[in-house]
């Protein structure tokens, strides 16, 4: 079984590496790409001063994750699903969500939940990869009811240590589930790195033992992070089952809101890392085709602002929810222990 | 399967061999290999899987060989099939059964002989069914299969052997009914599983001794019928619960609770206990006799409630 070890690049540096190009996309794509990334970097970093304003819960930044998450949305179709961990939490704006969703899902309100099947995006997965067999029996499913839709998963270089990781991908491999497996290798889980949480040499290598071909790419780099969904996809669509995507970044910012690197991470890699982010590299990649006039520029990040000032304003604005759908979902026709409970949390809210 | 293409099953061995309890053989004849699906040994993945294919409006048949083997897919079951309904506000639903057996009496050991159904009934947004009788067990797992609530659906090993004619069109069993086995007005029996037949042998021993035993089997778990329970319990005055899971903090312990608190004023005895003791089940065929309960057991509660024979 292939596995290809060696990143995958498009974007180059603008000194020594050259720029490639990827067959297909138009000039109009480079910049509706632009547009998502942007849109996913306002969002991330706009939710971070609404946690620190005490508007949002606990948050978990992906600060540098956009153009794994705009990269191989790109590539699929809208009938195919996306099996998102936490690190994604906004993906769905790439499908058309509104923003005031997960900024609602983030604040704890009932306005935060979405239909999946509205979307073709799937709940948000917190627990570690325990996702990752859903996305195959979901793919599997698609499969026996005769349609071409394909379902990706997406998780962490930590989840590659996770039993539901091991049994989802080889259930998927046997089956020959149309399912990417696209792991974010962010090289930190919470504060363990990379080399604690594996002696592989690279975590495409885990691919091997399912017989499922795998390749590396840039994390970094949304152009080589599409070009290997797509080619993944397409694997998908023509029975050939599944593929693992390794696309190898840097958490250069925090794991989550609660969390404090400096305690684990050396700051000056973090700095580092931080120069080479992903948004900045695809605008170096516009502008050196022409393609990204500065007027452009502040156009697009000007519009991100608005519509998150727009979400935020609207998360806001939503009625308190009522108490008493704590008993509302937990089954389709409540048990009728529930009546009890109920009758109590009313008697409480009568009381004041 | 013949009526609803959404309708499959996947589990260990279940093909060619028709699991290892013979339960879904001439399946794979009837319907091939991709709506009869073998599984690699996976349970986290056979049970994750089947959540997939049910959030997309699938509703599966999972099958986990041993329920002892609940424990490998745990996370699956508690954490994702309980709750994706309650956290999506009831616009994902997880329609999937899933099918497992267990239980003592043939000597299968520690890791292979646990009744385990009282674990998920503590867990709000599962269903949990012990069906004790073939038409149980028909009508409840198409009202399982039906349901748009994951259903843990329990099956003794030593009553797969029970015989019942059976009639062509399938009567669909409401989750949350009880059903009144054996009528009397004396003690109110509330067995579950195996027990529900060793119950109604105690209660034709004891009706040799004068004694008229009411047999209650829940068959659905959770919900629970209480009404049935304690309706009974208040025209006999007495209650026993009996299953062969560990007595100790078992689901009899919930129904016990329940009786006392809905019909604490007709209860002329304390409600008794019959359960495993709060052992390992024994390898040894002997040992495993003495750990798990029997019709004795049965009967000696019943003379207690009755205030013969002991305290």
């Amino acid at each position: 079984m292939r596995v290809e070890r060696d990143l995958r690049r498009v974007i180059g540096d603008g000194e020594s590496l050259p720029d490639g190009e990827v067959e297909g996309l138009d000039d109009a794509d480079l910049l509706e790409l632009y547009r998502q990334l942007v849109l996913l970097r306002t969002y991330d970093e706009r939710s971070l001063v609404y946690h620190r304003q005490g508007r949002i819960g606990t948050y978990a930044i992906f600060w540098n994750h956009e153009a794994m998450q705009v990269g191989a949305v790109y590539a699929l179709s809208d009938d195919d699903w996306i099996f998102p961990s936490y690190r994604e939490s906004a993906i769905g704006l790439l499908r058309g969500m509104p923003a005031a969703t997960v900024l609602s899902w983030w604040r704890g309100h009932p306005a935060g939940w979405w239909n999946p099947a509205d979307y073709n995006v799937a709940s948000i997965c917190v627990p570690i990869g325990t996702h990752v067999p859903h996305a195959a029996g979901l793919a599997w499913g698609k499969k026996l009811r005769g349609e071409s839709a394909c379902a990706v998963a997406f998780f962490g270089d930590g989840a590659t240590s996770e039993g539901s990781f091991h049994e989802g991908a080889n259930f998927a491999g046997v089956l020959k589930a149309p399912l990417v497996l696209f792991c974010n290798n962010n090289q930190w889980a919470i504060s363990t790195p990379l080399e604690l949480q594996t002696a592989a040499e690279t975590l495409a290598d885990k691919a091997v033992g399912y017989g499922i071909p795998a390749a590396r790419v840039d994390g970094a780099d949304v152009l080589a992070v599409y070009e290997a969904t797509r080619e993944a996809v397409a694997r998908a669509r023509a029975g050939e089952g599944p593929t693992f995507i390794e696309a190898v970044t840097y958490r250069a910012a925090p794991h989550a809101t609660a969390d404090d690197p400096s305690v684990y991470i050396d700051p000056a890699r973090v700095e580092e890392e931080r120069r080479r982010e992903c948004v900045g590299r695809f605008e170096g990649y516009l502008r050196r085709r022409g393609l990204l006039p500065d007027e452009l520029r502040e156009q697009v990040t000007g519009e991100a602002a608005q519509l998150m000032r727009e979400a935020i304003a609207a998360a806001e604005a939503e009625p308190d929810p009522d108490p008493e759908l704590v008993f509302a979902h937990a089954y389709a026709a409540p048990p009728a222990s529930f009546d009890h409970d109920l009758a109590e949390l009313r008697r409480v809210l009568a009381d004041g | 399967m013949r009526r609803d293409d959404d309708v499959f099953i996947m589990g260990e061995d279940i093909a060619e061999m028709g699991g290892s309890m013979a339960v879904t053989q001439g399946m794979l004849a009837e319907f091939g290999p991709e709506r009869v699906r073998n599984t690699p040994i996976s349970e986290m993945a056979i049970v994750g899987a089947g959540i997939g294919a049910a959030m997309q409006g699938m509703r599966p048949v999972v099958e986990i060989m041993y329920e002892d083997f609940t424990t490998l897919a745990m996370e699956q079951i508690v954490n994702q099939a309980a709750k994706h309904r309650y956290m999506s506000g009831g616009q994902l639903k997880v329609p999937l059964t899933i099918r497992t057996q267990g239980g003592a009496g043939w000597s299968p050991g520690a890791q292979h002989a646990q009744q385990v159904e009282a674990w998920f009934v503590h867990v709000p947004g599962l269903k949990v069914v012990f069906a004790s009788t073939p038409s149980d067990v028909r009508g409840l797992l198409w009202s399982s299969i039906y349901d748009d609530n994951t259903v843990l659906f329990f099956e003794h090993r030593v009553l797969y052997g029970l015989k019942e004619e059976m009639p062509d069109e399938i009567e669909p069993i409401p989750l949350g009914k009880a059903r009144i086995h054996r009528e009397g007005e004396d003690v109110t029996v509330v067995a579950t599983g195996r027990l529900v037949h060793e119950a109604l042998k105690a209660a034709a021993a004891a009706e040799q001794e004068g004694v008229s035993v009411e047999v209650v089997d829940p068959r659905t778990l959770q919900p629970l019928d209480e009404e049935t329970i304690v309706a009974s319990v208040k025209k006999t005055s007495r209650c026993v619960v009996a299953h062969e899971a560990v007595t100790r903090m078992g689901f009899g312990a919930e129904v016990a609770a329940v009786v006392q608190h809905q019909a604490f004023d007709w209860l002329d005895a304390p409600v008794e206990r019959v359960g495993s003791k709060f052992a390992p089940i024994p390898f040894a065929p002997v040992m495993e006799q003495f750990v798990v309960p029997h019709d004795s057991d049965v009967l000696d509660a019943i003379r207690r409630t009755v205030g013969r024979n002991g305290r």
